[in-house]
């Protein structure tokens, strides 16, 4: 049952060390929805029971055994959250590949110290 | 009263779309007029919500009101510090679309659109009860600081700062959420008074000890502490100003009222008695942000970014105020936040007067180019060397009332009262670069080049240019003077000062909080407000820390700066450019250093 725990603490760590050592803009936003995903990750497990159907009582009958919506509508929240953060960081990227022929953060430097 | 909680976060929500909808249609007068005039009712009813909201106003979104102690719905719970810090963020966006309805030359009604969406997340943040509002709503206005920042997309250097500020950020808001998710699986609850009574009654153990690490350090990372603090000069160096006046004056601070709102109505008492060790940390981190925020404040020749150092090392002294977890430390804490709110926005419209009049905010270019100007630059000069004092809070300013507080604070909690050293130190340097930077621009002091060229090129800042004008127009001026003079005087109001140190009070009462908002007896004993007065020994403190900054000022501006003979000015320069090139502007180091400080104070967590 701790499966899904690990797989979300993977997610998380080589999403880190993936932006930590990246030198593309875009592989390092691609990182940052992968640390993301460990929290959809984290969010899904936490309301999973094991044998239960989904918590649609349309079909099934009220009172039997459902995992839990809240945490799937809060994982929707946070995809709608990465979209919106995810389309805004490429968007630089793509201005700065553009602008400056690059896409290292290392090259386009002008803020130090 | 109920009906309007959820005004001041829908109403610049709808009011955005529609501007943004209506670009090509509306003229620019007439998008700043609406823009203007939606957060000028926003302050309206921030300020309104503020002086009725005597225990606190709970509004459930679609009527799920709890039962049994138990929350469903979403709600929206508001005591007078959150409706306060709300006020303070709509008093500064209405004063910052003043200010940039002259400062853009061309501007698309898409920039007062994202300056109201920004103003709708702080207004959520301040008023939400639920911890995963909180968290979208922080998000909210973290995605439109983004935007904000790269507003200028043509340029190198608001690229570069828009990517460093977004993934630090993202990376600090997805450990929030993890911690939050955290919380859930132990309580099944998103409401923090209803996770507060959950966690209430068991030990702290590992779990509650992660989210409690995640939270905060997503929370820190938006207050920049040392070391997550990285992100901020760059972003503030390249941002516009009017939104460098939102960044520095709430938004920063706005994380720390977030971090004082889960302590006390989530963790306080679960972690009862841990606090002393929770106090260490968080006072730790504290003095370590204000000590290295004032050294790199120094080291600077950017305006915008000497700023935005001053801004990261007085989180520092908020953040001191509040780790004390006692209420007299929030009091204090709170007092000075609102009144340097309003001083740091003004002196960042200070700045921005100088870019827009000479096409630059670089301290040796600007060189006696401020003196013998007209009345517009003259005004900028006095904001920023009152500005400065008044930071430093000095006797005549209101801010020495909040800064005697602080330091009252620090002497009450015992084991304690070395940090007022700090709380001098910090002062007297952030003070003392104001004022050798005034002193160069306004009064033409100093030599006209920094003599360690050698040191200073590898790490010097481009200087923003913007095409420069003839005349400073009065919509920039007078914000900036009203904000000013605001700052140096609220300080002195005493109905106001007792009004902050009631409303702090209040936040530090979980179970008043949790009586309110659940439903249920609320506890029969009421804390009573802090006294505050101002003894001798602040007199004495405060001629200390004028001393040291004009001191300071006084030796940077000698012809011979920095002074190469003595053993500790060598020590001292090394030092300071060591430090610098730590803040080496790429995204990776920010990263791994965000990683380190959280593992560290991770592990200072563990230990207590």
């Amino acid at each position: 049952m701790s499966l899904p725990y690990l797989v979300a603490a993977w997610l998380l760590l080589v999403g880190l060390y993936g932006i930590v050592s990246s030198h593309n803009l875009i592989h390092m936003v691609v990182c940052l929805s992968i640390v993301q995903s460990s929290t959809y990750v984290l969010l899904l497990s936490i309301g999973y029971r094991s044998g239960a159907a989904a918590p649609i009582f349309a079909d099934i009958p009220v009172g039997s055994r459902a995992v839990d919506p809240v945490v799937q509508a809060l994982t929707l929240t946070d995809v709608v959250v990465e979209a919106t953060v995810v389309a805004l960081l490429l968007a630089v990227a793509v201005q700065a590949h553009k602008r400056f022929g690059t896409l290292d953060p290392a090259e386009l430097n002008p803020l130090r110290g | 009263m109920h009906a309007l909680v959820p005004l001041p976060t829908v109403v610049p929500l709808l009011i955005a779309a529609a501007l943004a909808g209506a670009n090509a249609v509306l003229p620019r007068p007439i998008v700043d007029a609406v823009a203007i005039a939606c957060a000028a009712a926003v302050t309206a009813l921030c300020a309104l919500l503020a002086a009725h909201s005597a225990g606190v106003t709970v509004y459930w979104f679609g009527g799920f009101h709890p039962r049994g102690g138990v929350a469903i719905g979403i709600s929206f719970a508001v005591d007078r510090v959150g409706a306060g810090m709300a006020t303070l963020a709509a008093v500064l966006v209405c004063a910052a679309l003043v200010y940039s309805a002259r400062y853009f030359e061309e501007v698309g009604s898409q920039f007062a659109a994202l300056m109201l969406v920004f103003l709708a997340g702080m207004t959520g943040f301040c008023l939400t009860g639920d911890l995963f509002n909180m968290f979208v709503f922080f998000e909210l206005m973290s995605v439109a600081a983004y935007a904000l920042t790269a507003y200028k997309i043509e340029e190198a250097g608001p690229l570069q700062g828009a990517i460093n500020f977004a993934i630090t950020n993202s990376i600090g808001s997805f450990a929030m959420l993890t911690g939050i998710a955290l919380l859930y699986g132990r309580t099944g609850a998103l409401n923090m008074a209803q996770i507060g009574t959950a966690l209430g009654g068991h030990p702290v153990d590992g779990l509650v000890t992660v989210g409690l690490l995640l939270i905060m350090g997503g929370l820190l990372v938006k207050a920049a502490i040392v070391p997550l603090h990285f992100w901020l000069a760059d972003a503030h160096a390249v941002a516009p100003v009017p939104v460098c006046v939102l960044f520095s004056g709430v938004m920063v601070e706005l994380a720390l009222y977030g971090l004082a709102r889960v302590y006390w109505t989530v963790f306080s008492t679960p972690l009862a008695s841990h606090a002393a060790g929770v106090r260490g940390i968080l006072v730790g981190l504290g003095v370590l942000t204000a000590l290295v925020g004032a050294v790199m404040c120094f080291a600077q020749r950017h305006l915008k970014r000497l700023l935005a150092f001053s801004t990261i090392s007085h989180s520092g002294t908020f953040l001191i105020g509040l780790g004390l977890l006692t209420p007299l430390g929030l009091t204090a804490s709170g007092e000075y936040l609102l009144e340097h709110g309003l001083l740091k926005a003004a002196m960042f419209m200070a700045a921005g007067i100088l870019l827009h009049r000479f096409g630059s905010v670089d301290e040796y270019e600007l060189r006696g180019r401020g003196r013998g100007g007209d009345w517009g630059v003259r005004a900028a000069g006095a904001v920023l060397a009152l500005g400065g004092l008044g930071l430093a809070a000095l006797p005549p300013f209101g801010t020495f009332a909040g800064k005697s507080a602080l330091e009252d604070a620090v002497t009450e909690v015992p084991g304690y009262g070395w940090v007022i050293a700090v709380l001098v130190l910090a002062s007297a340097i952030t003070a003392g670069a104001i004022l050798r930077a005034t002193g160069r621009v306004f009064l033409g002091l100093g030599p006209r080049l920094p003599r360690h060229q050698e040191q200073l090129t590898v790490l010097s800042e481009q200087p923003e240019t913007l095409r420069p004008h003839s005349r400073t127009p009065a919509v920039m001026s007078t914000p900036a003077l009203l904000l000013a003079v605001g700052g140096l005087l609220l300080g002195l109001i005493g109905p106001l000062r007792h009004g902050i140190a009631a409303a702090a009070t209040h936040l530090t009462e979980r179970g008043v909080y949790a009586a309110h908002v659940l439903g249920g007896a609320a506890p029969a004993t009421h804390l009573r407000p802090p006294a505050l007065g101002t003894r001798a020994t602040d007199y004495a403190l405060a001629a200390a820390t004028l001393v040291g900054a004009l001191t300071l000022a006084a030796a940077a501006l000698r012809p011979r700066w920095p002074p190469r003979d003595s053993r500790v000015a060598r020590g001292a320069t090394t030092a300071t450019v060591a430090l610098r090139r730590l803040h080496s502007g790429c995204v990776n180091d920010y990263v791994a250093w965000l990683v380190v400080g959280l593992a560290a104070i991770g592990g200072a967590l563990a230990l207590t």
